[in-house]
């Protein structure tokens, strides 16, 4: 009987929790999902200020569908088993009408059948697995995927920059930084170029100088870093201490306003692939930016701006559905044609966006537009 | 073998290894009198890297930079981790000195998950990594055909000081003898008149300050700091204790600096296999000598 | 829609089993599959009208799952006095293997093949994950004949690494991207069939002369060895049994998730389980299974809780503050329970009762 009242007091007291949420004016719910705590946690805690704002200035312009709108938002701590949990609490217990999330392609794809089977549809925000919307015709995504980035860090390298031979390195425990180096290495092969080290590292390690001593050795004309950016300041510094003098490359992890302030003058003429530039002149970029600083007292980085973007993307297929309906908005998000901060937007048949890639240079400290490349 | 095995990947080990000396040997002291394998102490040096940013910042407007500056700002990171130390041997581990040993190691590994969770909760930290300042200015010098930076130097030297000087401390103070009789017999070690609580809180005391110490050196090493930096650099310092001999002062630095080599030779080899490899070397030895390369055999008691 | 036919197959298998263990006559099984079959009628009737909803659900599973990973980790830590800190190792070697086998053979098979031979291939799938972790948890269980306590504790993480490390480097599997498109086989039938066969197979060990082998090895392995116990055998057995079922637990999670990662199984993930062995307490399975319900319920509850403290109360908590109560709870649980909250002891439902025999 101990037993017993052992795991049923703890459920009672859970479901006495859970039946008290409900009351107060209609509401539009909306599901919010990012690794707030763990070791991703830098990437969750910009992807909810993105997706907050976001649903901040939509609640000022009077909410969606005439109601207001409430964020219900959920860590799914950076793991699949978290974010099977989160994804079926937002649906069956806040009863959301639609998800913004998240950030992981393995947690993306625990959640993504669960959405696809309730039919609430689901925008990931920067998911780059190309496998995460072949799930179902529920499942969007704000980002690029893997092989976009890659093959653009490749052309530029290679027509640009004119390099001839280039070494690769990137985080072999992550799927993004390493989908994006094996789409390099191909397109680089392809371009006439040769990838003269191709070089992985642990996750969470500090000292790449192993990998950069033998990199360097092989006195390659750019190197590619598709890390994010707390791992490529560090590689940048190890690299220049070892010698390398030459430009590097890298993709849109390396948006943050850390990048310069952890590397310094190591990350001087580099260049990376990204969204959209802070100097970009369209109004909806500079008005992100200085909203973002107002409110959060720092520099967006690319996942708080993909937040962002794909929470408006979703607002505004449930605008245009007229309904709080599923498969409504699924078809409205579908027909998407949207101006962002990323871009303007539009999904091809797999539920991709096709969005233009710009380059960025850091120069003098600061982030520099350099050229825009058309998918 | 040359592109394996050359000057710059030795100095490159040599540096990894002194960042792992630095925490092994506070990591090593600790269990050699606690008998505790004390998870925390990874984050105990993060918290000292922490401390040392605030410090910095703090101060750097007074004290301008250097060596003035240097100084304070490790006093001020090797206190903050003591007391962080301190504070968890007395609330966490203290209550569960005199029951099994494993209930102490679960403990520790909950006070580990507390400070990293509540560093990257609190508003004034967070989850988003920093950059380091560099408290003293980085240079870099070419010897034959290595590049090698002033703080590989550092490095190396404050390690061999603090081993050393624990060493002695061990060897040749009261504190020191005290400690190695709490180390081998608690209740003989109290008959004869030894505060023992007193005692273990020096342990935690000295090995949280070592540990303050290595989470400064480690930031200005590698400037890039985060409430999760002490889970990695926290398993591979112990098991470097463990390859060297847990307990053993000198073990530890032997062992962090086979490893600091092996890691970066293993790496270098190929660099998908390298973060393996640790473990790997590390299992080998314990199988053939599984109380470390300097560790003493112990008789199993009846 | 599978639920009825399931739910039938279940009482089957369980009437079967009662009556071959009725007739070795010493073991109150029909009581405890009474209660087993009671529990589960009740959840699925809850889960039908929809009182439980499929948030519920998903706890009530993965708790089962955490479930066989706890008392499994007992088995080799509590009973066995051996102290492996990679248990999700073993369970990642299940989830690999047995999403493997399924994945590979319902990619080339139509939906009908599907789901005709289906739930066979799975419970085969499984079973073969859990005697490949086994394997594993055999040679894993070598270094115990020499190494004791904190040493064999930081082999066993290494192991738990080194198989990490292995998987993210293998590219069949998917490295780094994990395994995926794993079919959803696991359901709350076949997880809770598999949960309750856990608890019994590892409840009649411990209750045998066997596991009484094992409790004497950790006592006094000295003493155990001079009393004419096999303690090599022992331990090494130990080691591969409690793998088997961790790698069973890991098939479960991967059918249930539908897609298995090598950071699901480091040290972390290993450490939670720990923590759900200690706050049950070392060596009592009844322990094992409170603790892995209460602290997977306890993570939901302070991840509403803090929602609720925050929209109703209006204290500014984020989400990121459930972890540090986490934490904190475990320190305190430590500290004013050291011995777990059922210490050595067993519900009277696990015990085998002496006079029958």
């Amino acid at each position: 009987m101990k037993r017993f009242a052992s795991i049923m007091v703890p459920a009672v007291i859970v479901g006495g929790i859970f039946l008290s949420c409900s009351g107060g004016p209609p509401v539009f719910k909306l599901g919010g999902v990012g690794p707030v705590t763990g070791e991703a946690a830098t990437f969750g805690a910009s992807t909810k200020q993105g997706i907050e704002m976001a649903v901040a200035e939509w609640n000022v312009q009077g909410g969606v569908l005439g109601k207001q709108i409430r964020l219900a938002f959920a860590d799914d701590k950076g793991d699949p088993a978290e974010g099977a949990t989160v994804y079926t609490k937002l649906i069956q217990q806040d009863g959301v009408s639609a998800i913004v999330g998240t950030v992981m392609s393995k947690v993306s794809l625990a959640g993504a059948p669960i959405c696809q089977s309730y039919k609430i549809p689901m925008i990931s925000t920067a998911s780059t697995n190309p496998k995460v919307t072949d799930v179902g015709d529920y499942i969007f995504r704000a980002c690029f995927i893997d092989p976009f980035q890659g093959t653009v860090g490749a052309a530029f390298s290679y027509s640009d920059l004119q390099a001839k031979t280039a070494a690769v390195i990137f985080d072999v425990g992550n799927d993004y930084p390493k989908g994006l180096a094996e789409f390099f290495r191909t397109k680089f092969t392809e371009l006439g170029g040769s990838v003269v080290a191709f070089e992985g590292h642990a996750t969470g390690t500090t000292d790449f100088k192993a990998q950069l001593t033998k990199m360097v050795r092989a006195e390659p004309d750019v190197i590619y870093c598709s890390d994010y950016y707390n791992d490529v300041a560090l590689i940048a510094r190890q690299a220049r201490e070892l010698g390398f003098k030459g430009p590097m490359v890298g993709g849109d992890g390396w948006d943050s306003p850390e990048l310069t302030k952890i590397g310094g003058a190591a990350v001087e003429g580099t260049f990376f692939t990204n969204h959209y530039s802070k100097d970009d002149i369209r109004p909806i970029v500079k008005d992100f930016v200085a909203k973002f600083k107002a409110k959060y007292n720092a520099d967006p980085d690319a996942l708080a701006a993909l937040a962002y973007d794909a929470t408006y993307i979703m607002l505004n297929a449930v605008k245009t559905a007229g309904t709080a309906d599923g498969a409504a908005i699924k078809n409205a998000l579908a027909s998407t044609d949207l101006e962002v901060v990323s871009g303007r937007v539009k999904f091809d048949a797999n539920r991709n966006p096709v969005k233009s890639a710009v380059i960025i240079e850091i120069k003098g400290g600061e982030q520099v537009y350099r050229t825009t490349v058309y998918p | 073998m040359d592109s394996v095995i050359n000057a710059q990947q030795i100095v490159n080990g040599l540096q990894l290894g002194s960042i792992y000396a630095l925490i092994a040997l506070g990591y090593t002291m600790v269990y050699g009198i606690v008998r505790l394998i004390n998870f925390a102490h990874g984050d105990f040096y993060m918290v000292g890297a922490f401390a040392a940013y605030g410090a910095f910042y703090l101060f750097n407007a007074y004290l301008g930079s250097g060596g003035v500056l240097a100084f304070v700002v490790l006093i001020l990171a090797m206190a903050a981790s003591a007391a962080i130390a301190q504070l968890a041997n007395r609330l966490a581990y203290k209550p569960l000195r005199y029951k099994p040993r494993l209930s102490s190691l679960v403990t520790a590994i909950g006070v580990s998950m507390f400070l990293e969770y509540l560093f990257s909760a609190l508003p004034v930290i967070g989850p988003n990594p920093r950059g380091f300042p560099e408290i003293i200015p980085k240079r870099m010098f070419t010897v034959g055909s290595a590049e090698i930076s002033n703080y590989v130097v550092i490095d190396i030297t404050v390690a061999a000081v603090l081993m050393v000087g624990l060493t002695l401390l061990i060897r040749r103070t009261a504190l020191g003898k005290a400690m190695r009789a709490v180390s081998q017999d608690k209740d003989a070690a109290r008959l004869m008149g030894i505060d023992v609580e007193k005692i273990i809180s020096a342990t935690f005391l000295i090995g949280g300050a070592f540990a303050g110490a290595a989470g400064l050196l480690a930031g200005m090493t590698y400037p890039r700091i985060q409430p999760y930096m002490g889970i990695l650099p926290g398993i591979k310092a112990f098991i470097a204790a463990v390859l060297g001999g847990i307990g053993n002062i000198p073990g530890a630095v032997l062992g962090a600096y086979i490893m600091g080599l092996a890691e970066t030779f293993a790496t270098s080899y190929n660099s998908l296999l390298g973060e393996g490899i640790a473990f790997v070397i590390l299992i080998l030895v314990l199988l053939v000598r599984p109380t470390g390369l300097l560790g003493e055999k112990t008789a199993d008691k009846i | 829609m599978g639920n009825l036919r399931s739910s039938r197959l279940v009482t089957v298998v369980a009437f079967a089993l009662s009556a071959w263990r009725s007739r070795r006559g010493n073991l109150p099984l029909p009581r405890l599959l009474t209660v087993a079959v009671l529990l589960y009628a009740v959840i699925q009737l809850l889960s039908r009208t929809g009182i439980l909803n499929g948030y519920f659900m998903i706890i009530i599973n993965r708790s089962l799952v955490f479930v066989i990973l706890a008392v499994s980790l007992n088995l080799i830590n509590g009973i066995a006095g051996q102290f492996s800190l990679g248990h999700m190792g073993f369970a990642a070697v299940g989830a690999y293997v047995s999403g493997s086998i399924t994945t590979l053979i319902f990619m080339y098979t139509s939906e009908q093949v599907a789901s005709i031979g289906g739930n066979i291939v799975f419970v085969i799938a499984i079973i073969v994950g859990g005697l490949a972790a086994a394997v594993v948890g055999f040679l894993i269980g070598f270094p115990s004949l020499r190494l004791k306590g904190d040493y064999l504790a930081i082999v066993t993480l290494g192991f738990g690494e080194i198989i990490r490390t292995i998987l993210n480097n293998i590219s069949v599997v998917g490295g780094p991207r994990g395994l995926l498109g794993i079919p959803k086989f696991s359901n709350f039938t076949n997880i809770f069939v598999f949960t309750f066969l856990t608890i019994v197979a590892l409840r009649n060990l411990v209750q045998s002369s066997y596991g009484r082998a094992l409790l004497s090895i950790r006592e006094n392995e000295m003493a155990a060895e001079l009393a004419g116990v096999n303690t090599t055998r022992g331990k090494v057995m130990g080691f591969a049994i409690g793998a088997f079922f961790a790698g069973v637990a890991g098939g479960l999670l991967a059918h249930l998730l539908q897609i298995a990662h090598p950071t699901q199984y480091g040290f972390y993930a290993s450490a939670l389980v720990l923590i759900m062995v200690y706050a049950g307490g070392m060596g009592s399975l009844t322990g094992s299974i409170i603790a892995a319900f209460f602290l997977t319920f306890l993570t939901e509850a302070l991840r509403v809780g803090i929602d609720q403290l925050r929209d109703r109360v209006g204290i500014p908590v984020g989400t990121e503050w459930t972890m540090v109560i986490y934490a904190l709870l475990l320190i305190l649980v430590m500290l004013f329970r050291t011995d777990g909250l059922m210490g050595m002891r067993e519900a009277k439902l696990l015990v085998i009762d002496e006079r029958k025999k």
